[in-house]
């Protein structure tokens, strides 16, 4: 049991990336402004990218860079000394990819501005019923 | 990974994380959203990804931030929530 609740402890990544995840979905659901909503769709996504650093992640550990690597092929890597760098590749496309979703979702938002004078959804929803 | 330094990191994380929903102007999210965005790239740093780190600091935290202003700027600062 103390097992088990050690385990939990150690592992304070995955509850920051539950925590981040949570406050994300948060705000893309719960406020209104159209500003929020892209700023919490940021934070949702950089969580993602936090758990996959997690899972890469190893301890006493040295970076996924071999010293005096070039030029001398012939030893072999002992690759239990790094950390795994598959992850971190993934997440690179990640990262640019989060900021090309970031540059439609803004703008989206400035033409919905341009088009209703508003970024709130309760007055763009206002503004539509009206029309 | 020194956990000390990992925990303060991560605590700061959230922090402007929820700082930067919780603001009441859109000027200011935006900045703690840059602040949002530094403090995970000293996190993967920690972490041992330094690629990442360097992506980050660049492309989220530069590019993404300056987006944000430039979108405020052209529209307004005003949030009711």
């Amino acid at each position: 049991m103390e097992d088990l609740a050690a385990n939990f402890l150690t592992k304070y990544n995955y509850w920051a990336f539950i925590a981040l995840v949570m406050i994300g979905f948060y705000a893309m659901i719960v406020k209104r402004n159209l500003v929020k909503k892209i700023v919490g769709m940021n934070i949702l996504q950089t969580a993602v990218i936090l758990f996959y650093v997690s899972i890469g992640a190893k301890r006493d550990a040295d970076l996924p860079i071999i010293a005096h690597g070039h030029g001398s092929a012939s030893h072999a890597v002992h690759a239990a000394d790094y950390i795994n760098p598959l992850p971190h590749v993934l997440m690179l496309t990640a990262i640019v990819v989060s900021v090309a979703t970031l540059g439609v979702a803004i703008a989206l938002a400035i033409k919905i501005y341009r088009q209703y004078g508003t970024l709130e959804e309760d007055e763009i929803g206002e503004r539509i019923r009206n029309a | 990974m020194i956990w000390p330094v990992d925990l303060i990191i991560m605590l700061l994380v959230i922090i402007c994380g929820l700082g930067a929903l919780a603001v009441r102007d859109l000027l200011g999210a935006a900045i703690l959203f840059g602040a949002y965005s530094f403090m995970m790239c000293l996190l993967w740093a920690i972490m041992g990804a330094v690629d990442v780190a360097f992506t980050e600091a660049s492309v989220g935290a530069g590019v993404s931030t300056v987006l944000f202003v430039a979108a405020v700027f052209r529209t307004s600062r005003r949030t009711k929530d």
